[in-house]
């Protein structure tokens, strides 16, 4: 993996020796602000293009808010890239373009809907949820410094994961889900901000305890358990915040946070026992809910039969409709703009936005998308292995992670992979907790790629292999 | 700090290899989804989008005589373009429908492919399309109506029930078919409320508007069945001199049973087939049906296309029936075109056409060509099949005999100046006790003087003929629409 590393043609580079000098590497690598210069400006082209192409689809002209849009957009990416050039020079390039792309093409189709919906439009608020998310991002690169302060924060981090879990029970439900909680015009979905404390968290303690988990406790048969007072803590919060998500009935992120847990647990030990036993687990939980809860029960009846309402006379389900879409969208897509993906109804802009990338983008444009999504996954898990402290490793593989799983469980929901359950497609899907995030995600993975790379010393990762 | 012995850069990559594995499951389902099995949900009979694509864009258009009766409306819904009708009622009995709510019927249905741009002909690279997803614009129908004649038929029923089917003998094209009471089909265009109040209030009138009479309702063909008698006794050699007295008794006593046929004229008794073709004499044909036997009578009117899978014109025909069975009573009846034998006014204007045309029917057919919007043929109809109905010496005489009935018989009001016109009036009794307003038939065909072949054969039933109940009536009021239609062809 690491051999692909690509040393940049110093034409293209700023020119490592011309900036303020940063704690000196031994080894002076490029810093590449160039490349990611140019390719924020694909990007921002990119999303003005299906922008555009939105507009001579429907009316036949460009609309008119094309250069606004452009302008908006532009100025956002070059914020945060001058904060990146500022305070994280060392940063990988790829990260901030990909963010801004997804984020801009998502703007695209949530705009592109609002055309099905003209009295409920949704772009307007998202663009300011996307600027509020872009500044999160450059206020992430400018005070963390280090993400090595985070681990000191560990403890805190988890009190409030588990407080804003819980808040929103006490709020009245929407569709069945207790997810959300209204703050004057806004709806806020604090489980989002919940998932990357809970991986600042899993991080931290993982880092602490790995050696004491893997290696003291008892050894039962082939597989080495590790001493309840050093499980302990973890699967009690473990427990605790996937009750919580149980209990709002929102079973997609527990899902996440169950993959999380695994994750970094396995990343943390190398015990694949524990995986085993953490499958297992997963499976009984799931068999458990599955006949127990008939929100979750008539949720896999959709997934095994997707056109049983059709069969009954009922119509098609919403699940139907999504696969409807996706059909439609054949190898090249209707195009942006002529597909009919708002027959899926409710959650067309949100859970289902990604049909809609199907249906007019087709199979080219949705691999496209499912492949930036895998490039700023590998990105993460690249800093993670270039990096030397094992919080920060484990911080950059949760954080990757975190969008791997959601992606997975959101995109194979649906398209009939796996049994559908509610999640925002990251950066693509209106909803504005999500958005903000997702964007301080991409700032704690600039962050701690800056460090993996500012501080490389020219020794190799580990035995097995070199940046 | 990986010197521990647990490399956590392997896990990592491991964890990555693990993603790597959910990403391609993405990508392999939703190649699935949107290249293997695509077929399936796009042809779930719950996904609008083909509904939708169907009506998104300008239907084709019907023409005749060059110019569409046909258009589409923008109405901004979901279901886009509405069918519109220039001459609605007009033509209604030929286009049918094309309904966002009920469907499509007659060409509208059996022309849809192509008129909704999925024809795969349509389209210069077929694979393109399965490419792009895209769909062709709507071809174009070019009928064989001649709209002047269409006019003429139609103006002649007015505001009585009937219909009229003309046709070119020599080569099935259909010149007029026209049915009434009729309706506007752009009333069944669109979604809304109105369009379902229009098809109810349709579909619960009385006079059922739209029953489409020229090739959806048969009728019992009364005297103008005996074409058919005449020609199978002609064929059968049971009649070999027009002119020669044939024994017929008047009254009729029918084979096998007390009843007594009579006639509404005098002479019949013992009178020539001349005469008794001219004037109708029931006695007449009723013996000569029984003295063919069933055999040679159900052979010939078979060859005329009774009792055969009605045509498609392209849109299917009823099947016109003679019956099997018969005792030699009903036989007798069938043979003057009562009892079972039932006619679509269609099939009627093939006998005459077939008389015209020298004893062979031409397949009748309603549609001389399809092209793309932009005029490109797509397909055209070549000659069509050709079938006997009788020996060319048999029509020879039949023709001699029908233009006997239009100079000096029953077919009086038909004559046209300047051509030779040949028909054969009916009147058919119906009900129960024969108690119904009896139906008036006429069928004739006509030739311009300088012309080689008859340029029209038409069919004319008029359902409630208000005339007393002679054989007369169906010279009387199906006669002169009759005479419209074939003057409005030979002009």
């Amino acid at each position: 993996m690491s051999h692909i590393s690509c040393y940049v043609p110093g034409m293209l580079s700023p020119g490592p020796t011309a900036q303020a000098d940063p704690p000196t590497p031994a080894v002076r690598l490029p810093r590449r602000r160039g490349i990611e210069f140019t390719l924020l400006v694909l990007a921002v082209l990119l999303s003005v293009y299906g922008y555009c192409a939105v507009g001579l689809a429907r009316n036949g002209t460009l609309p008119p808010g094309a250069a606004r849009y452009g302008a908006g957009l532009g100025v956002l990416a070059l914020l945060a890239h001058v904060a990146v050039r500022w305070r994280a020079p060392y940063a990988d390039p790829l990260l901030l373009p990909i963010a801004v792309l997804l984020n801009g093409l998502g703007l695209v189709l949530v705009h592109r809907l609002d055309l099905e919906t003209p009295a409920d439009p949704a772009a307007p608020t998202q663009l300011v949820w996307s600027t509020l998310g872009v500044g999160l991002f450059i206020a992430v690169v400018l005070v963390l410094r280090d993400h090595r302060v985070l681990q000191r924060y560990a403890y805190v981090c988890v009190v409030t994961a588990l407080v804003l879990l819980m808040l929103p029970i006490f709020f009245p439900a929407v569709n069945g889900a207790r997810l959300w909680i209204r703050v004057g015009g806004f709806s806020i979905q604090p489980g989002e901000f919940a998932k990357v404390l809970l991986a600042v968290f899993f991080a931290g303690y993982l880092a602490a305890n790995r050696n004491a988990l893997a290696y003291t406790g008892r050894r039962i048969w082939k597989l080495q358990l590790p001493a309840g007072r050093v499980l302990g803590p973890i699967l009690t919060i473990w427990v605790l915040s996937v009750g919580v998500l149980v209990l709002e009935r929102d079973l997609g992120t527990s899902l996440l946070f169950f993959g999380l847990f695994v994750i970094l647990l396995y990343v943390a030990t190398g015990r694949t026992g524990w995986i085993a036993v953490g499958l297992l687990l997963a499976a009984l939980g799931a068999f458990a809910v599955g006949r127990l809860e008939p929100y979750v029960h008539s949720r896999v009846e959709d997934w095994l039969h997707p056109f049983a309402s059709v069969e009954a006379g009922l119509g098609p389900s919403q699940l139907a409709q999504s696969l409807y879409a996706f059909a439609a969208g054949g190898l090249l897509g209707t195009g942006l703009g002529l597909g009919h993906s708002i027959l899926i109804g409710f959650a067309a802009k949100s859970d289902f936005i990604l049909a809609t990338a199907g249906e007019e983008l087709g199979l080219a444009g949705l691999s496209a998308i499912f492949l930036l999504y895998g490039l700023l996954v590998e990105r993460g898990y690249r800093a993670g292995l270039a990096l030397r402290d094992p919080f920060g490793r484990l911080l950059a593989v949760g954080l990757a992670s975190i969008v791997a799983l959601q992606v997975f469980v959101i995109a194979g929901g649906v398209t009939g992979l796996i049994p559908l359950t509610g999640m925002p497609m990251p950066f693509l899907a209106q909803g504005g907790s999500s958005v903000v995030t997702n964007w301080i995600i991409v700032a704690l993975l600039i962050r701690l790629s800056d460090s993996a790379r500012s501080r490389y010393d020219g020794a190799p990762y580990d035995a097995e292999g070199a940046p | 700090m990986t010197g521990d012995g647990r490399p956590m850069p392997r896990y990592i990559r491991h964890a990555a290899a693990f993603c790597a594995l959910l990403l391609l499951a993405l990508l392999v389902n939703a190649t699935r989804l949107q290249i293997v099995q695509v077929r399936s949900y796009d042809e779930n009979p719950a996904n609008r989008r083909q509904t939708i694509a169907r009506y998104g864009q300008p239907r084709g258009d019907i023409l005749v005589g060059g110019s569409p009766v046909t258009g589409s409306r923008d109405s901004g819904e979901n279901l886009r373009y509405e069918r519109t009708y220039r001459y609605g009622p007009l033509y209604a009995p030929v286009t049918g429908f094309a309904s966002q709510t009920y469907g499509t019927t007659l060409l509208e249905n059996a022309e849809d492919d192509l008129l909704s741009g999925t024809d795969p002909m349509l389209s210069p690279l077929p694979l393109w399309n399965d490419l792009t997803r895209a769909r062709n614009p709507g071809g174009n129908v070019v009928t064989t109506l001649d709209a002047i004649a269409q006019q003429a038929a139609y103006d002649g029923l007015g505001d009585r029930r009937g219909a009229v089917a003309a046709v070119e003998p020599s080569t099935g094209r259909i010149l007029a078919l026209v049915s009434t009471p009729s309706y506007d089909p752009q009333e069944l265009s669109g979604t809304d409320k109105a369009v379902a109040k229009a098809w109810a209030r349709l579909n619960g009138a009385a006079d059922r508007p739209m029953l489409n009479r020229a090739v959806r309702q048969t009728y019992p063909p009364g005297s103008t069945f005996k074409v058919v008698t005449a020609a199978a006794a002609l064929d059968a050699g049971v009649v070999e001199d027009l002119d020669a007295p044939l024994k017929a008794p008047d009254p009729y006593r029918l084979p096998g049973s007390s009843a007594r046929l009579t006639n509404s004229v005098d002479d019949c008794a013992g009178a020539s087939l001349r005469y008794a073709f001219a004037w109708s004499c029931n006695t007449v044909f009723a013996k000569l049906g029984v003295d063919v036997g069933l055999a040679d009578m159900a052979r010939t009117a078979s060859g005329f296309g009774f009792d055969e899978p009605g045509p498609r014109i392209p849109f299917p025909v009823s099947t016109s029936t003679f019956g099997s069975g018969l005792d030699q009573a009903q036989l007798a009846l069938s043979s003057i075109g009562q009892f079972d034998t039932r006619a679509t006014p269609l099939q009627m204007a093939m006998i005459a056409a077939a008389v015209a045309n020298g004893g062979s029917v031409r397949a009748p057919h309603l549609v001389e060509r399809t092209t793309t919007a932009a005029g490109t043929p797509v397909s055209t109809t070549g000659p069509r099949a050709e079938s006997r109905a009788m020996n060319p010496s048999t029509a020879r005489l039949l023709r001699e005999l029908m233009t006997d009935a239009v100079r000096k018989g029953t077919g009086r009001k038909v004559a046209v100046p300047g051509a030779e016109v040949g028909g054969k009036s009916g009147t058919a009794q119906h009900g129960i006790g024969n108690a119904g307003t009896p139906y008036a038939w006429f069928i004739s065909w006509a030739r311009a003087r300088d012309a080689v072949e008859p340029a029209v054969a038409v069919a004319v039933v008029v359902e409630d003929a208000a005339a007393d109940r002679g054989e007369i009536s169906g010279g009387g009021d199906a006669a002169p629409i009759a005479r419209a239609v074939m003057k409005a062809v030979l002009d």
